[in-house]
């Protein structure tokens, strides 16, 4: 068997990697093996991810009549089409989140089981955000009490939602 | 090429908490400019125009980084960049394939700011032993002082963007490094380590011919970066942290009550062995390491300490070799040069006490 890696050596280094149980078997010569040195810890996700990716995303496209018209999706910006960044895995610039948004969501529910970030605001937006993700919470807030017919709570609520969301717009005016 | 000093970085003074199983902890976020293309698609300008405005950012502040050296990796000869991978510093990536790839390192190499990785700004901090918290709060401090002078691409419902979707939200990447033997021995590791994957964390080791994980080195980290807040990621991390310790250290005190004096055997074999071999691969030497490591925290055995055990796993690896060796050295010959400075170490660290 050749080498994996220059495929002019005989292999005759076996290196298995497991991650997450999963395995990866590379099959090199001595001098590759060397060079390689597979005992760096690589902190990044490293294991096969286009692939996953890959696999996802047609997952997800599949038996889709819209695949067509989605894999013409291109950002406006750095024009990457949405079916290069499913071969890539790599999205091009901050643009193409909007550019694919709706085709993005259900991507990253898979990665990640939720599509909302919850952390970290940089301080220029925190403001906003704070706003908006209290307006958020009094709103989930607001159905529940309206479940469990609580409406004199429930009254109280839309009131105070109905004072932020004018505070909102006067704010995003200024 | 002339012999260079080997510096230590802080991960490797083998302080900190659960130093005996954790050997460090690391936390890396991931930021882009504004407006700009993400490295991969930029241009020649675009990527050049990312170090500028983020050393201006830096630059900006000199106070807060005043500590901190700028290292264009342009400039940089490939062995000292190679050298920053394997003591972490660094990824593979920003060595190899960056454009205009920078990297703003703070004196005790705890904090390491890279420019033009896979994002435009990636800022890590490496402490030793258990310290997710504290590394997250370095992390997080430059994150500050950076936004200041560098409007990020974040929306307000994806939070931070990145060129890779894995990393998107909170653009937060948090590992810790085990040293677990006693798990490893006993064959508990595969099942342990299967149970966290369930529970969305990533677990890293590697295996060589057969099935013992060289070094027994065992790396965790998160995998969810969106949906959870900074503190819950680490909150988690940390959590199944402590469970591991707490298994490796039950397995350890089963096998000192079982096998005393077959595991300080074992140690001193080893440290016979490191301290007398001819010729090493750096697979033997992380084996070896790890044997003399177990029983150095068992108290067993003699003449090292954490700081230089951690030391040693670093300088074995080619390119520290060959810097402590001051030339280039192919494989064969890096494996005659590996004893040779692994003895020097040795001996110096006897002379010291
Ligand atoms: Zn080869
Ligand atoms: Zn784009």
């Amino acid at each position: 068997m050749l080498c994996q890696e220059c495929r002019k050596e005989e292999a005759n280094v076996f290196i298995t990697k497991i991650i997450n149980g999963k395995k990866t078997e590379l099959q090199l010569c001595e001098r590759c093996a060397r060079a390689k040195e597979e005992l760096d810890f690589s902190f990044e996700p490293q294991f096969s991810l286009h692939n996953l990716f890959g696999g996802m995303l047609d997952e997800s496209m599949r038996g889709s009549r819209e695949s067509l018209r989605l894999s013409k999706a291109q950002c406006p910006t750095c024009a990457l089409t949405f079916a290069q960044f499913s071969q890539i895995g790599r999205l091009g610039c901050s643009d193409c989140f909007g550019a694919f948004g709706d085709k993005l969501q259900p991507l990253l529910r898979r990665i990640h089981g939720s599509a909302r970030h919850t952390g970290k605001v940089p301080r220029r937006s925190q403001s906003k955000v704070r706003f908006k993700r209290e307006l958020d919470r009094l709103k989930e807030e607001l159905q529940q009490k309206v479940r469990h017919e609580e409406f004199e709570q429930a009254a109280e609520l839309r009131d105070r939602i109905k004072a932020l969301e004018k505070d909102l717009q006067e704010g995003g005016k200024s | 090429m002339k012999q260079a000093l080997f510096r230590l970085s802080r991960w490797m003074d083998g302080a900190g908490p659960d130093a005996d199983t954790v050997i460090s902890s690391r936390v890396r976020v991931a930021r882009n400019v504004r407006g700009l293309p993400f490295p991969y698609l930029a241009s020649d300008e675009q990527t050049a125009k990312v170090q500028q405005i983020i050393t201006g950012a830096a630059a900006e502040r000199k106070e807060a980084f005043n500590e901190f050296t700028l290292l264009l990796m342009e400039k940089l000869p490939p062995l000292e960049k190679q050298v920053l991978v394997e003591k972490h510093l660094i990824s593979p990536f920003l060595a190899r394939e960056s454009h205009h790839g920078a990297l703003l390192l703070r004196q005790d190499e705890a904090v390491s700011i890279m420019i033009n990785e896979e994002d435009h700004l990636r800022i890590q901090a490496i402490l030793p032993g258990l310290q997710l918290e504290e590394a997250w709060q370095e992390a997080d401090r430059y994150d500050d002082l950076l936004e200041e002078g560098v409007n990020y691409a974040f929306d307000e419902s994806t939070g931070y963007l990145t060129a890779c979707p894995t990393n998107v939200g909170t653009g937060l990447r948090v590992s810790v490094m085990f040293h677990l033997p006693a798990l490893i021995m006993t064959k508990q590791v595969n099942r342990l380590l299967g149970a966290l994957s369930q529970v969305g964390l990533a677990v890293r080791g590697i295996y060589g011919e057969g099935t013992e994980i060289i070094g027994n080195l065992v790396q965790v980290s998160n995998q969810i970066t969106l949906g959870q807040p900074e503190e819950e990621i680490i909150r988690n991390l940390s959590g199944v942290t402590r469970q591991i310790i707490a298994q490796e250290q039950a397995a350890r005190q089963a096998l000192l009550n079982d096998s005393r004096a077959r595991l300080a055997d074992r140690s001193w074999r080893a440290f016979g062995l490191l301290k007398n071999a001819q010729i090493m691969s750096s697979q033997e030497a992380m084996q070896l390491l790890s044997d003399v490591r177990l029983g150095f925290d068992l108290g067993l055995i003699k003449g090292v300490d954490r700081k230089l055990l951690n030391e040693l796993l670093v300088i074995i690896r080619p390119a520290s070799l060959q810097l402590l060796a001051g030339k280039e050295l192919n494989g064969d010959e890096r494996d005659l040069e590996r004893p040779v400075q692994i003895k020097r170490r040795l001996n110096q660290f006897k002379e010291q006490l």
